[in-house]
């Protein structure tokens, strides 16, 4: 077994890589939501005054880059590796924003995990000396994802409490073996749980079982309990799914299950009628770089958990019949 | 916890779906829709005396306000509250139609718009001439007209 491996899933980094720098960047509803302050850039519209949804999602991640690369006054020659995934077929929006940067660059899809995918490799490559400096970001779109995985936006569709809406948004994060940001102590890479459900309007349930597996071996491999962390914050379950991982933890006996917030149940009011809240790659991602990072640098947090939860469907294998396989990834920070 | 005994527990814990109340709406927002249509039928003999004529003006007048509504972004907020009753009337075809337009429309007028303009209406044209063949089948074996 290699040193830096802790139990079955976990990797525990003694040299602790720091995200050094993030930028997030959200849609106008989001930019309404309850955390709209804890975001960097809210955009006017949703549209960046582009042809296409595909188009604003692409800018939206190259803008959160080229300012994380300039919160940090680095230039992409002194970066070795761009890690991003995003929602869409053939990860165009990452791939494309690759375009740009000259640079190796790899792809990634976990869904609405992808952020913590990305976070976690990059994390290894730091400790594996492999790089000096690693860029990761993500971004998704309402209209985009809309499209791809549901209906045309205008059609008469009435949501169910399950529905996600997906979040319209970019991030970004610089990782390096600084000094500054917080640092990534613990990576526990999930794997694919499937239970059976076939509902790709309630993706929140068929996600639940995945976050149970992947959280109950992180503090299996670490030794931890749930109170350990001063917040777990999962991404996205959504209200329903969040209230069925509620139920798996309760069932078998764990406690401080009201240490556990959810992403996408949090990043929009009820007023703001979004069914079980928000989902997306960017989802989880705008809420750990924007709010949970806010948190760890004010101190007001010192432990965290970032559980992101990916739905791994298309809109294919849906209408075949076939059930959902998901996964989540864990990520502990520290202030 | 065995998958069975979990997929159970989440049909338990699923929000409760607002029937009473869906329906309720349903039955409004349709009843209004239909009422914009017998309105305007009441209207049109002024102008077209023939009642193929004037049914045929009325089916297209909903069917533009239909599109209307859908390209103003109005008719999708309709369907949310009304449920079926926005989509069941001849302007949810006309929204089902011009959606997929608006949406496809970025691919281009021809594998775009062209193409996949039909994509969530084309189950109902489909289906809507096998069961009128069938219809007609029946009523010609009956009839003896074969």
């Amino acid at each position: 077994m290699g040193n830096n491996r802790v139990g079955i899933q976990t990797i525990a980094f003694s040299r602790q890589p720091r995200i050094a720098s993030s930028y997030t960047i959200v849609g106008p509803l989001e930019g309404k939501g309850p955390y709209a302050l804890e975001f960097q850039e809210i955009l006017p519209d949703d549209t960046l005054q582009q042809k296409t949804p595909e188009k604003t999602e692409r800018l939206m991640l190259e803008m959160a880059i080229e300012k994380t690369l300039q919160q940090n006054d680095t230039k992409i020659s002194d970066v070795q590796f761009y890690i991003a995934g995003d929602l869409l077929n053939q990860i165009i929006s990452s791939c494309f924003s690759a375009r740009t940067y000259p640079i190796p660059f790899l792809g990634v899809y976990g869904a609405c995990s992808t952020f913590c995918e990305a976070l976690g490799l990059g994390a290894i490559m730091l400790q594996g000396d492999f790089a000096d400096q690693v860029l990761i970001g993500t971004a998704s779109h309402y209209q985009t994802a809309e499209r791809q995985f549901r209906y045309p936006i205008e059609m008469n569709i009435q949501h169910h409490g399950t529905n996600h809406h997906t979040v319209t948004g970019a991030a970004a994060a610089l990782l390096n073996l600084g000094t500054e940001g917080p640092r990534i102590t613990h990576a526990t890479f999930g794997s694919i749980v499937d239970w059976g459900l076939k509902d790709a309007n309630d993706m929140g349930s068929a996600m639940a079982p995945a976050a149970f597996s992947t959280l109950k071996q992180h503090l299996i491999d670490t030794g931890r309990k749930i109170e350990d962390y001063d917040l777990i914050l999962t991404g996205d379950l959504g209200k329903q799914g969040s209230k069925m991982l509620k139920i798996l933890l309760s069932h078998e006996n764990y406690t401080g299950l009201e240490r556990i917030q959810d992403g996408g149940a949090s990043i929009y009011s009820d007023q703001q009628k979004t069914g079980a809240g928000g989902s997306g790659s960017a989802c989880v991602a705008v809420m750990t770089l924007g709010y949970l990072k806010n948190k760890l640098n004010s101190s007001k947090v010192k432990r965290v958990l970032i559980l992101a939860t990916g739905a791994l469907l298309s809109a294919t294998s849906s209408l075949q019949g076939d059930s959902i396989p998901c996964i989540a990834h864990g990520i502990a920070l520290e202030a | 916890m065995r998958p069975q005994e979990y997929q159970q527990l989440v049909q338990q814990n699923l929000p409760p779906r607002p029937v009473l109340k869906n329906t309720l709406w349903a039955f409004v927002v349709g009843g209004l829709i239909c009422t914009v249509g017998q309105v305007i039928l009441s209207l049109v003999p002024f102008f077209e005396p023939s009642k193929t004529g004037s049914a045929a003006i009325t089916l297209a007048a909903m069917i533009l306000i239909g599109s209307l509504l859908t390209g103003f972004g109005v008719y999708d907020e309709l369907a949310e509250v009304g449920g079926a009753g926005a989509a069941i009337p001849i302007t949810g075809f006309a929204n089902t139609v011009t959606a997929a337009a608006m949406e496809y429309r970025r691919e281009g007028y021809l594998q775009g718009m062209g193409a996949k303009m039909l994509i969530i209406a084309s189950p109902v044209i489909t289906y809507g001439i096998l069961v009128s063949f069938i219809v007609a089948l029946i009523k010609s074996l009956i009839l003896g007209v074969l």
